[in-house]
């Protein structure tokens, strides 16, 4: 069994010396943000969440299909490391919306005059972050392992089918949200400084979610491994 | 026997068992009408009209009495083992959703049966052929969210804080249907055209298939050991 804690110790330290790398990048697109891009002229020094909120977004909502993904292979090879997986990646997803949701009324104050508006994207994040704080509440709820998993996974598919339609529910309310700058049709219509800040970001923020998910997956498994060595 | 017949026969005994007790049907009833009391208390008279809010306080007012309807549905197995010897019954798993699910909208319809009447009398909604219409669409909600909460409350059940898990599991699923319906009532109420209402029926009546056909293909690995 000690081949399994290993392996799982092993996973924690490659998940945070990958962590690691991402935080500091982090620091760098923070140092590019201030430096390096121009200010706004209209919104000034409040457009610089544009580095942080967007690259979050995207990357809770990666985590979330891919927690949706796993748990359908789970439910079709029932192997618990894809358990283990989804579980991993919707925690990370999960504190990813909390930045989303806690960086966006930074923003929304000085620019939209309200902490907090019935915005449709911002109500979808909402949505979206509580669906899956229950899914931690209905694990956190079961004892059996493979029941917990399947139960789980359960609820992850029917998310998964739910996002379509709370996404249709909420644009039919108006979006105040800034329309697309980067993907459309046209050239990106900002700076280059800016893009370049803003692409940086997301590659950031892509290995800060490959560190977390590993190290948190490392950390099921040892609890996984524990148990068995507890036991027998 | 038939999918068809033993899913008939499993809501038939289900709704047989609510209407000798009476007790969950009249207290799901009972709550219904006290929420409604709840929000009339909880307005300002003096600068929120009744008809402002009615169409949205009949929408809380049937949500949240679904939810105490749905607690019920695989309370009545969990007593003396009795959902093992359902399971051991030779029927296809998908008999005993189609059973409960019939019998759960049966029980959140019978429900709302009753609340609706009483949320006429209570806001004074003026009686008009339009209130049909919005009778329909309560039907129409229901199908899609008992579907989900049926599948749900199997899960629920087997857990700790049942009662406390399945409205945080559900509400989230709560909410396309729940907004559907209310703007539908809005838009009923004040009498606009036709044309208005399509995009939110097609939602409701979408909702609904997509959340019975997966709800049902789920349900197997929610009660399988």
């Amino acid at each position: 069994m000690t081949t399994d804690l290993e392996k799982a110790d092993r996973n924690i330290r490659r998940g945070l010396a990958i962590a690691l790398v991402g935080m500091a990048g982090l620091a760098g697109v923070y140092l590019m943000a201030w430096q390096y891009t121009p200010d706004e002229r209209f919104q000034g020094l409040a457009q610089k969440i544009f580095y942080i909120h967007p690259p979050a977004a995207y990357v809770s909502e990666m985590a979330f299909v891919i927690a949706g993904i796993t748990s359908i292979l789970y439910l079709w090879l029932k192997d618990a490391r894809l358990d283990a997986f989804a579980e991993a990646s919707a925690e990370v997803g999960l504190v990813f919306a909390l930045v989303l949701l806690t960086t966006g009324p930074m923003w929304a104050k000085p620019i939209w005059g309200a902490w907090w508006t019935w915005d449709a994207r911002l109500t979808f994040s909402l949505i979206e972050f509580l669906l899956f704080a229950g899914y931690f509440a209905l694990r956190s709820a079961i004892r059996d392992p493979a029941e917990r998993a399947r139960y789980a996974a359960v609820v992850a598919i029917m998310g998964m089918l739910l996002v379509p339609f709370i996404h249709l529910t909420v644009y039919l309310f108006n979006t105040t949200h800034p329309q697309p700058v980067v993907v459309k049709t046209d050239r990106p219509s900002l700076p280059s400084e800016m893009l370049r800040t803003f692409l940086t970001s997301f590659v950031v923020f892509t290995v800060m979610y490959i560190g977390f998910v590993t190290a948190r997956y490392g950390i099921g498994a040892r609890r996984v491994a524990q148990e068995v060595t507890d036991a027998g | 026997m038939s999918t068809l017949r033993a899913a008939l026969a499993i809501a038939a005994k289900d709704l047989r068992i609510e209407w000798r007790h009476k007790t969950a049907l009249l207290t799901a009833t009972m709550f219904a009408v006290l929420v409604l009391l709840i929000f009339v208390f909880a307005r300002d008279p003096a600068s929120v009209p009744l008809a402002a809010i009615a169409p949205s306080v009949l929408w809380v007012t049937l949500a949240l009495s679904a939810l105490v309807a749905l607690n019920r549905a695989f309370l009545l197995e969990r007593e003396h083992a009795a959902l093992e010897g359902i399971l051991l019954a030779p029927v296809a798993r998908q008999a005993l959703f189609w059973g409960k699910w019939l019998a759960n909208l049966a029980f959140v319809l019978t429900v709302q049966a009753v609340a609706f009447p009483i949320w006429i009398l209570f806001f004074n909604v003026t009686l008009a052929p339009a209130l049909l219409a919005v009778a329909a669409v309560a039907l129409l909600a229901a199908i899609g969210f008992t579907a989900v909460g049926t599948l749900f409350s199997a899960m629920a059940v087997r857990t700790r804080f049942a009662e406390l898990l399945l409205p945080v599991l559900l509400l989230p699923f709560m909410i396309p249907p729940l907004f559907a319906a209310s703007e539908a009532t809005v838009r009923l109420l004040a009498g606009r055209p036709m044309g208005e209402l399509w995009g939110w029926l097609r939602l409701l009546a979408l909702y609904d298939l997509a959340f019975l056909v997966l709800a049902n293909l789920l349900f197997p690995v929610v009660v399988d050991e």
